[in-house]
Formats: structure tokens, C-alpha cells, sequence
């Protein structure tokens, strides 16, 4: 214990370096699954191959994918980028098959109604598919994030500073302290992000919270419709 | 791309595939700690599962463990335990047994409730015991989900088994962090291709071992137009995606 609040600057400072790595990695692989995961939705025929492909960089480990894409970009090894665009990565495996799946649950019905009511694709996708898939998309985004700031640590091993330093540094010089500290760091960053992920959902979406009860109902109600 | 050239060059090198410090034994290595991890995590974890998805029973600890594992780090985990029992693989195997058992039990137990309750019903209703039904009725049904948990701990396994070498466990890690060591990248990479290769390989046998065990009434009921509903809601975090996609665990390594 005397090692984590002796050291909480370094943690703090860590934990700092960590968010600049897990934060964009986060944000990229939505805005870039959204577009991805819309055409493997509205385009049948692309929805096996593009899930199946993006499927398989999920089955690529970090350590080996933090190696290899600087001979592959022409990055600098141990450049902070590298980790940034593998997690970016995993996030789209992740991220793509929630869209897809969130997307794919919005009631016929409804878009066509919305149609009928006079929306153009564009103005129906902003204002009524995607507002839908939200809660499909926001509790894949929720995996997303956390895993992310899981696998920042590994990055560690190559040199690339964040709180994962305190489990190489800690095994090193022997401080169980200082591993403990990692890990819990890492959690609670996790568990924080996602925290947020939840309050920002419930602002975007109000309806998610008020009709939660109302919409479990309508979905099993769907799920019989469309079986 | 000379970079791959030179990695590939020192793969297909005949004389780096030999000796005890030699990919062959390095790859074997790293084989059987993979399959002797997810050997005991399945041990552990197939029985509870079925019996927390057949019961209903333990659902909210098994989801909360599979959706916390997410963020648990695995490098953490591993040099924590490594510091503890000492340098080899001992450590290292028991981390990656902890680390592989909530892929393993979420699986089963998906798989175990995914199965529409009004078949279990029915197999109740024709005199089987509870045994019977989750070894005669849930387990077959839900063989390509269960598969799915197992496919995802293998690739979190293989993956960490790669890091397990910092902490001197062996395996193709060992060839990673020896070119870390001696700033060798041309060993680095070829290291890397090899255990992504590998990964791939075995994400692919499995992704076929899935599709392979779906039972034919199972498959034929899939086509058709009366799709079973399960009557109770499918968890929502947790469990593997269904048969023939890549599992929806927390990457871990």
C-alpha cells in the first residue's frame, strides 16, 4: 500500500499517457464502424464477407499486431501510433458487428413509415435508423472501450509507456505493490470510460431509459413478427 | 517490405527449425501450454457453466465476472502471479487457466440457455432427468455456442501464452523477446508472423469445428420458417456471439 501512495504521481502520470492512448483508438473505431457496419446492413451480400474478414483481425494477438505494423506502416517501433491504429482495429472487429446487428433490429415498420412520412435516405438515417440502433450500438461501444483500455498495457513490452509500465517496471524490480497498482489503475480507468459511455447514452438517447420496461416487450414482440 | 523478407527468409531457414531453442520445440511448446490451459479451463468451466445455465441460477455472477474480465489486463494478471510463484511456466499457467475460465463458463452457460425452454419443457414432459436434459437435450443445441466460448479462450490463450514469455514461460514468445532484447527486429517480426499465423489457424479449425457440430434437426429447423424463441431472455452481456462468428469476449493480451 505505502508503494501506491508514495507513488501516486507517477500512477496519475501513467494513467494520463494511458487515456491519450486508449481515447482515440475508442472514438475512431466508431465513427469508422458506423459507415462500415451501415453497408454490411444494407447490402446483403457484403454483410458475410465484411463481418467474416473484419472478424478475423479479432483473432490477431496484440503483442505479435504491435510488432508487425511498423514494418507494415513504416512507423517508428516503439511510436505510440502503432498501438493507436492495432487498437483502432480491434475496436472496427468489435464495433462493426454491433452496427450491423443494431441497424438490422430497426423495425420495417417503422422505417417505413418513415419513408411514408416524406424522410429522404439521408434525413431517415440521421433522424431515425441510427437513433434507434443506439442502444445496440452504445453497448457495443461499451466492449469497445473497455477492452481498449485493457489492451493499452500490452503495449508496455515494446516500450510504449502507460499504466502496463507499472506491471514490467513492478515484475523487474520485484514490487507487488506496484503491479496491484497497475491493475487496479487500469480497471477503474475502464470502469470510468464506461461509466461515462452509460451517462452519455442516457443524454443522447432519454427515451432508452424512460421506455426500457415498454421496448423489451416490443422487441420480443419483433423477434416473433420477423421469426 | 524487405523487413517481411528477411522475417521470412530467417522462418523458412531449415537450421532455425532445429535444436532445443528452435521453432519446432518453440511452436510445440507453445501448443501444449494452449491446449493444456484451455484442457483445465474447460474442466472447470464446462460444469458450471451448465449447471448456472441450467439452473438459472449464479447468471448475475457470471455475467458481471465475464463483462469485468473485459478489463482485467492480462499482462497485470500474468506478472502479478509470475512474481508470486516464480520464474517458469507454473505461474504463467495458472494465470492463463484464470484468464481462460470466464470465456469458457460464459459459453456454456449462453449455450446452455440458449436452448428455447419450451424443449426442455418437453423433454421434462417425456420423463428425462435433469441430467439427461443437459447432456441429452442443452448440450447438443447448444454445442456451436459452447464451441464459440472454447474458440474464444483458445485465442486469448495462444495470444497470452505469446506474453507469457516475458516472464519466462517459453514458447514463440520466447523468440519475440529475445529479438526485443538484443534489438534484433528481423526476429521480432518473424516471431510475430508466426504466432499470428498460428492464431489464424486455429480460429479457423474452430470456426469450422462450429458449424461442423450444429445437430441436423437443429439445422434444418434453421432454414426453415419456425424459428424458436427462448422464453427466457438471453443475457445481454457476457456470452460469445452465435456459431460462425468470431466471439465477443474482451481481448485480453
Amino acid at each position: 500500500m505505502s508503494w501506491i501512495v508514495d507513488n501516486l504521481d507517477l500512477i496519475g502520470e501513467l494513467a494520463l499517457v494511458h487515456l491519450r492512448l486508449a481515447v482515440p483508438p475508442i472514438v475512431l473505431a466508431f465513427v469508422l464502424s458506423v459507415p462500415i457496419g451501415w453497408v454490411a446492413w444494407r447490402y446483403e451480400w457484403s454483410r458475410g464477407v465484411l463481418l467474416s474478414v473484419i472478424g478475423l483481425i479479432y483473432a490477431i494477438p496484440s503483442l505479435p499486431l504491435f510488432v508487425a505494423l511498423p514494418a507494415i506502416l513504416g512507423t517508428s517501433r516503439r511510436s505510440e501510433l502503432n498501438v493507436i491504429i492495432a487498437l483502432t482495429l480491434y475496436g472496427i472487429a468489435l464495433m462493426v458487428r454491433s452496427v450491423a446487428d443494431g441497424f438490422g433490429g430497426v423495425d420495417r415498420d417503422i422505417r417505413q413509415a418513415a419513408t411514408g412520412v416524406g424522410y429522404s435516405g439521408w434525413g431517415r438515417f440521421w433522424q431515425v435508423d441510427l437513433p434507434l440502433a443506439g442502444p445496440v450500438l452504445l453497448a457495443g461501444l461499451r466492449v469497445v472501450a473497455v477492452s481498449t483500455v485493457s489492451l493499452v498495457t500490452v503495449g508496455a513490452v515494446i516500450g510504449v509507456q502507460s499504466l502496463g509500465s507499472l506491471f514490467t517496471d513492478g515484475f523487474q524490480r520485484g514490487i507487488q505493490a506496484e503491479i496491484w497498482a497497475g491493475i487496479i489503475a487500469t480497471m477503474l480507468l475502464a470502469f470510468a470510460i464506461d461509466g461515462l459511455l452509460v451517462v452519455a447514452g442516457r443524454l443522447a438517447m432519454p427515451w432508452t431509459r424512460a421506455g426500457a420496461a415498454a421496448s423489451a416487450t416490443r422487441t420480443d414482440e419483433r423477434e416473433e413478427a420477423t421469426a | 517490405m524487405n523487413l517481411f523478407a528477411d522475417a521470412f527468409a530467417w522462418l523458412l531457414d531449415p537450421v532455425n527449425w532445429e535444436g532445443p531453442d528452435g521453432i519446432g520445440v518453440l511452436l510445440l511448446q507453445h501448443l501444449l501450454i494452449t491446449f493444456g490451459v484451455v484442457a483445465i479451463a474447460c474442466g472447470v468451466g464446462i460444469p458450471l457453466g451448465m449447471l448456472v445455465g441450467h439452473t438459472g441460477r449464479g447468471r448475475e455472477v457470471v455475467v458481471a465476472l465475464s463483462g469485468g474480465l473485459r478489463a482485467l489486463p492480462s499482462l497485470g494478471v500474468l506478472t502479478l502471479v509470475a512474481l508470486w510463484l516464480g520464474i517458469g511456466v507454473a505461474g504463467p499457467a495458472v494465470a492463463l487457466v484464470v484468464l481462460a475460465v470466464p470465456s469458457v463458463l460464459a459459453g456454456t452457460y449462453s449455450a446452455i440457455e440458449s436452448v428455447d425452454r419450451r424443449t426442455v419443457d418437453a423433454a421434462r414432459g417425456m420423463g428425462m432427468t435433469e441430467r439427461q436434459i443437459i447432456l441429452g437435450v442443452e448440450t447438443p443445441i447448444g454445442l456451436p455456442t459452447l464451441i464459440g466460448g472454447v474458440r474464444s479462450a483458445v485465442l486469448q490463450v495462444v495470444a497470452t501464452a505469446t506474453l507469457a514469455a516475458y516472464v519466462g514461460a517459453g514458447g514463440l514468445g520466447g523468440i519475440l523477446f529475445l529479438g526485443l532484447k538484443t534489438g534484433d527486429y528481423t526476429l521480432m517480426l518473424a516471431a510475430s508472423i508466426l504466432v499470428i499465423a498460428l492464431a489464424l489457424v486455429l480460429d479457423g479449425l474452430f470456426a469450422i469445428l462450429q458449424r461442423i457440430v450444429v445437430p441436423a434437426g437443429v439445422r434444418a429447423s434453421r432454414s426453415g420458417t419456425t424459428r424458436g424463441r427462448p422464453t427466457r431472455r438471453p443475457a445481454t452481456t457476457g456470452g460469445p456471439a452465435p456459431a460462425g462468428s468470431s466471439a465477443t469476449e474482451g481481448k485480453h493480451h
